[in-house]
């Protein structure tokens, strides 16, 4: 029960250099039975897929990716909240389920979740919301109740004022706030924020995104922050993973990935962005269709369906991550691997395409 | 933020932290016909729990000369019944079998019911089809058979109908349990404290009961009325209190033969059993209402 006070499991191991976090080829696949008079029509969702990518401290890493591509998935399957078919979750070099139990690693690792209203109890007040972690880990109810005003002061909110509300009777930026204090009152060191600012009106994202960069300085915290919004994405990442069907397909700093993406599918979001600039209207969708059934995924490369440089060899089998000579720079397209065969691979690494 | 936090001062001037429960009776108070409903049931059960105390006339003392004298005789405001026996002073004795029956059973069903419920909304798999497959054979039977089925089993008496009358309602309340327990373990606060660290009994008792208890105890002070009407029935039909005990059920059973004599006296047990069953209802009613603090 010591777990709340124990000052242990917040320090620094391995130094700046190790990663805070390191998922290693994670896995999640969902069984999708079709009810019980159709046992034949069964499949297996691949939800999160071989999933890697490592969080270094005090960096914001951003995951992007439409809609139903495994991000929250991966988020859940980093807390716990999922269990992972396989893969290893490290954290700050220790591996969770050997050295770290699950209760310790949710010490140091909290969540935000989208819905701000479903994510807060109704029946409970604000204050009993925020010392709720404290409680479980045994804190006494006084030093709780004084941690989570304290709190309350921190994400913006006076607590003379709200510390006794319900949550309906706040707005959807001060239900967010919440939630953030919530998810800080164990003194976490990673905070998963899974679409934690989507469901805000913009000049409240704007606050929260604010409040939560001031919080990552005052606290040292670290962020795995994910969202379909590519602009709050660089807003606030230093670095970010672009994920399609359930698996990573590049990953790099945030500025290299948005001057020079290398696959056609981080392109294609991009260009799909909406700009300002009328001169720059995108007159047609970048990349057409849906993304195909998950039950089912493309052979090969996942995107070789909707890509217009496909060729034989993306159906044949997938590509991994290859490096493409940027700064921790990788991308899973055979055009970033002149060795691969892929006929436009060696054009562009004798320079002919210019960023297609 | 600030602004904000200044318009809440505004509007309203801070609460004390109280309990969820305190703000449902706050709410409950302002609400009139829920004032209305309450202070009739104590009214009734208190007259009943002190009965002996009333200085009322023997409930069981019949007399062959005064038998079926209508409402407004003198000694007599209610009348007396085909024994002569008092009506005022077995009205409010009845009430104590009466409330018993329509109570204890609900309360019983609400305890072993939520309990069932919530284990097979939150645990879900195969528990959850263990309890609610075997729930759903109760279901099989309309719930007045189910009650003279079991009675007749058992046989009469005033134990076997209470628990007759517990298993028939049993059933309806895990359903309504199960059915809100598990729209209350899909939501993000529920993963939320589960992420925070809390085992799964914290979680049940914490987060899903204390939604869940609202709405399943809205919906057993619901049966209430049933119950009673109930075990009105097994009593008319012989399977539950015998005569000369009195009970709202077994009067209007025995006094049926004087419907034509004297119909307004015959009357009386059924209105009885109308009054207290419509404030219960109405009861409930605000009840749900002062329990969404949303509203």
């Amino acid at each position: 029960m010591s777990v709340a006070n124990d000052p242990t499991l917040l320090e620094d191991r391995g130094g700046p250099e190790q990663p805070l976090l390191e998922v290693k080829s994670l896995s999640k696949h969902f069984a999708v039975s079709g009810g019980m008079f159709s046992r034949g029509a069964s499949g297996v969702v691949r939800a999160v897929d071989n999933v890697s990518f490592s969080v270094a401290k005090g960096e914001v890493l951003g995951i992007v990716g439409e809609s139903g591509c495994g991000k929250s998935t991966t988020a859940r399957l980093v807390i716990g909240l999922i269990t992972p078919d396989s893969g290893d979750i490290i954290f700050d070099g220790e591996p969770v389920g050997p050295t770290v139990s699950l209760r310790e690693l949710r010490r140091r690792v909290q969540m935000v979740f989208q819905d701000s209203y479903a994510s807060l109890n109704p029946r409970m007040t604000i204050e009993d919301t925020i010392a709720f972690g404290p409680r479980v880990h045994g804190v006494p109810a006084a030093e709780a109740r004084a941690r989570a005003h304290d709190l309350l002061r921190k994400v913006g909110l006076d607590p003379a004022h709200f510390a006794a509300r319900y949550p309906h009777e706040l707005s959807g930026g001060q239900r967010q706030r919440i939630n953030i204090a919530r998810a800080l009152a164990l003194a976490p060191r990673l905070v998963l924020l899974d679409e934690a600012v989507s469901a805000l009106d913009k000049s409240v994202e704007a606050q929260v995104l604010n409040l939560l960069l001031d919080l990552k300085e005052e606290l040292g915290l670290t962020y795995v922050f994910i969202s379909h919004d590519l602009n709050v994405v660089r807003f606030i990442s230093d670095r970010i993973v672009v994920m399609y069907l359930g698996e990573v397909i590049e990953s790099g700093p945030v500025e290299t990935i948005w001057n020079d993406a290398r696959h056609p599918y981080t392109q294609a979001l991009l260009a799909s962005m909406p700009s300002l600039d009328p001169s720059r209207r995108t007159e047609e969708a970048p990349v057409t269709g849906d993304p195909p059934n998950p039950i089912d995924p493309p052979s090969g490369c996942r995107f070789h369906t909707r890509c217009a440089f496909a060729e034989p060899l993306c159906s044949e089998r997938a590509p991994a991550l290859f490096e493409t000579g940027n700064d921790r720079h990788v991308a899973a397209c055979y055009m970033v691997d002149p060795s691969s065969g892929h006929t436009r691979a060696q054009k562009q690494a004798a320079g002919e395409i210019e960023n297609a | 933020m600030s602004a904000i936090a200044d318009d809440f001062t505004r509007i309203a001037t801070v609460e004390k932290s109280r309990g969820y429960w305190a703000t449902v009776a706050r709410r409950l108070m302002r609400d009139p016909v829920s004032v209305a409903c309450a202070s009739i049931i104590l009214l009734i059960a208190l007259a009943a729990l002190l009965a002996p105390y009333l200085g009322l006339a023997d409930p069981y003392q019949g007399s062959m000369i005064r038998r079926l004298r209508p409402i407004g005789t003198p000694g007599y405001p209610l009348g007396t019944d085909e024994l002569g026996r008092d009506m005022v002073s077995r009205l409010i004795y009845g009430g104590r079998l009466s409330l018993m029956l329509g109570l204890l059973p609900v309360f019983l069903a609400f305890a072993i019911g939520t309990t069932l419920g919530v284990i097979a909304g939150y645990v879900g798999g195969f528990v959850n089809q263990a309890i609610m497959r075997t729930v759903d054979v109760f279901f099989a039977f309309p719930s007045v058979l189910l009650a003279i089925a079991i009675s007749g089993a058992l046989g009469a008496g005033i134990v076997n109908s209470l628990v007759s009358l517990t298993v028939v309602f049993i059933p309806p309340i895990v359903r309504v349990a199960e059915s809100v327990t598990t729209s209350v373990r899909t939501l993000d606060f529920v993963d939320a404290a589960r992420a925070s660290g809390a085992g799964s009994l914290t979680i049940m008792r914490v987060h899903v009961l204390g939604n869940v208890l609202g709405p399943i105890f809205v919906y057993s002070t619901s049966l209430i009325s049933v119950c009673m009407i109930l075990a009105a029935g097994l009593s008319f039909l012989g399977l539950g209190t015998r005569p000369p005990e009195p009970e709202w059920g077994l009067m209007l059973n025995t006094l049926r033969t004087a419907i034509y004599v004297n119909p307004w006296v015959a009357a009386l047990p059924g209105v009885m059993i109308f009054i207290v069953s419509i404030c219960f209802n109405l009861l409930s009613d605000g009840m749900r209402s002062a329990m969404d603090v949303r509203g």
